[in-house]
């Protein structure tokens, strides 16, 4: 299926109400072919009830809803072909094995799934030999598993992964960040990833959208979003003293925010980060290691708490 | 979509543990009656027809199959509600309580379809239920104690109906039941679909059941003008069909009055299903 706009996922002005309670107040964004979005914010932000609402899990108060150029409630059949997804956790039938609870779903994908797929997919993420065991016995991340399975049976343009290495072992968050890089990467599939875990999202997204108390705060690339503030950067040197003079006499602009014995932390921007290092250098300090803080994390904790 | 769907459904319910207690429960029921039936039967019968040794005189096999059919129904009838909503009032709110349900109306099809796909696995289930339960009830029966005329008492008296008479009267009374236990079945999935728990939507719909009973069986006349609107009212309706004459009109309101009910029912759990939000 080819569609006109190169939006795969277009929000505009999404507003979720229960009762008094508002969820959603206005959240917009967009999400383009071949995006691997990032979408964050804190506990009860509205990042679950907004992609409940883009599944049509829920309907919205107000607001607009894309999805491939189309209204999901009225073209709900054309559109949810194209679509994989993982809603909080993925649950399954207990009661059935990992190959049933496929094949239940496969027959639900709007597409034909031939019995060798679902092998393929078993074998995809993870879960060969498994494939017969009730799902009883499984543990949180092969469930995560094989709820990604179940995404990937109808091969569908976009997959939407919320909270995904949720209830994971490191070891169970690296497979999944490998799987996710791997359909990026090698499959070449639109993403929309909700997680907590913003150092994930750093490594898989290209681009993040930050809401928080119901409403947009941000969208756009990762590195540029990151690169337009200043950084927190340590420098580990050998007379701290001496540091703090040179950087309070020079011109480039800067603020010490942090000092320790041998290290301390400045506010300062990416391009003058090589010259307070020439600055230091050139008065005989010794530069032992320079350490950038501004990560997606800080970013976003600073966002958030505005 | 919606066959691939039923499909799905049916087979969620093969898998089930909970669908075979009903199986179970009926099979071992009907066993203690066939075998109790078996042991003292004529004792139980001689008890009835000493009412009326003074003025008729039985002859040829009274206690056949025919009688202890609908004798086993008479039994089972009252608590077939139960095993019938252990089933299908799981059928939508289960999967919410599972979390099931946000995949499956993730999927390219549409509420409704789903809906009555999960609605039509519910009634065949109900309908393997009253089968198993004819099957053992008239053939085993048949088989155990033989055929012959049929002898019911009523509260007008004694009824007999002729061998050749019979089998028509079963089915007729079956297919009646089968209505009765489908708006059963209607009404849990109807509770299923505003619940987020599984014991919900069964322990209300056994309560309505018990609810109703309480007020068809009340002789106050204040209540006769709601008892026509109770579908417990009409679900005893198979018995009409081992009266003679056939209550005809009666049969056919009954009928009527669960087939309206169960497309009110049916309307409203449909509404509340498509506009639903899904927060579980």
């Amino acid at each position: 299926m080819t569609f006109q706009s190169e939006k795969v996922i277009e929000v505009t002005n999404l507003v979720k109400h229960y009762g008094k309670t508002k969820a959603l107040e206005d959240v917009s964004f967009e999400v383009y072919k071949g995006d691997v979005l990032g979408f964050l914010g804190p506990n009860g932000a509205g990042k679950s009830t907004t992609i409940r609402a883009l599944l049509s899990l829920i309907k919205p108060t107000s607001g607009q809803i894309k999805l491939f150029g189309k209204d999901p409630i009225k073209d709900h059949q054309s559109v949810f072909s194209h679509i994989g997804c993982i809603v909080e956790k993925p649950d399954f039938y207990s009661y059935l094995s990992a190959e049933k609870n496929l094949q239940i779903f496969a027959r639900l994908s709007g597409v034909e799934v031939k019995k060798n797929r679902i092998t393929e997919i078993i074998e995809f993420v993870g879960l060969k030999g498994r494939e017969k065991d009730k799902l009883r016995g499984f543990s949180n991340g092969m469930k995560q598993r094989l709820g990604i399975a179940q995404t990937l049976l109808h091969d569908p343009e976009l997959i939407i992964l919320d909270e995904p290495t949720t209830g994971l072992d490191p070891q169970g968050i690296l497979d999944i960040r490998n799987l996710i890089l791997q359909l990026k990467n090698e499959h070449n599939k639109t993403i929309l990833l909700s997680s907590h875990l913003l150092s994930e999202i750093e490594l898989i997204a290209n681009r993040v959208v930050i809401i928080n108390k119901g409403k947009t705060l941000v969208q756009g690339n990762v590195s540029e979003l990151l690169n337009t503030q200043e950084l927190v950067v340590s420098f580990t040197l050998d007379n701290v003293e001496l540091a703090k003079q040179l950087l309070a006499a020079t011109s480039i602009e800067n603020e010490v925010i942090n000092v320790n014995q041998n290290s301390l932390s400045i506010h300062v921007s990416n391009d003058n980060i090589p010259h307070i290092n020439k600055l230091f250098c050139d008065n005989g300090l010794k530069v032992f290691s320079i350490e950038t803080k501004r990560k997606l994390e800080d970013y976003f904790l600073q966002l958030i708490n505005h | 979509m919606f066959w691939k769907s039923t499909y799905n459904e049916l087979l969620k319910i093969s898998a089930k543990p909970r669908s075979y207690i009903g199986l179970g429960a009926i099979t071992l029921i009907i066993c203690i009656i066939l075998f109790a039936m078996r042991l003292d039967g004529m004792t139980y019968l001689s008890f009835i027809m000493q009412l009326f040794d003074q003025s008729l005189s039985f002859q040829g096999n009274i206690l056949n199959g025919h009688l202890v059919a609908f004798i086993i129904l008479q039994m089972l009838i009252v608590h077939i509600p139960l095993l019938i909503a252990l089933v299908t009032g799981d059928l939508i709110s289960g999967e919410s309580a599972m979390g099931t349900i946000r995949l499956l109306l993730t999927k390219p099809i549409s509420r409704t379809s789903i809906f009555f796909s999960k609605y039509l696995a519910g009634c065949i289930y109900t309908f393997i239920i009253l089968l198993w339960i004819g099957f053992l009830a008239l053939f085993v029966s048949k088989a155990m104690f033989g055929s012959g005329d049929m002898l019911i008492l009523k509260s007008s008296g004694l009824a007999i109906i002729q061998e050749q008479d019979v089998m028509w009267r079963f089915l007729s009374a079956f297919g009646i039941a089968y209505l009765g236990l489908v708006m059963i079945a209607t009404l849990s999935i109807a509770l299923s679909s505003f619940s987020e728990n599984s014991i919900g939507p069964i322990v209300l719909t056994m309560a309505i059941i018990i609810l109703f009973t309480i007020i068809g069986a009340l002789d106050v006349a204040v209540l006769d003008v709601v008892r026509p609107f109770l579908f417990t009212t009409h679900m005893s309706t198979w018995n009409s069909f081992f009266e003679d004459p056939l209550p005809k009109e009666q049969i056919m309101t009954s009928a009527g009055a669960l087939l309206l009910q169960i497309a009110g029912l049916l309307w409203i759990s449909i509404y509340q299903f498509n506009r639903k939000d899904i927060l579980s």
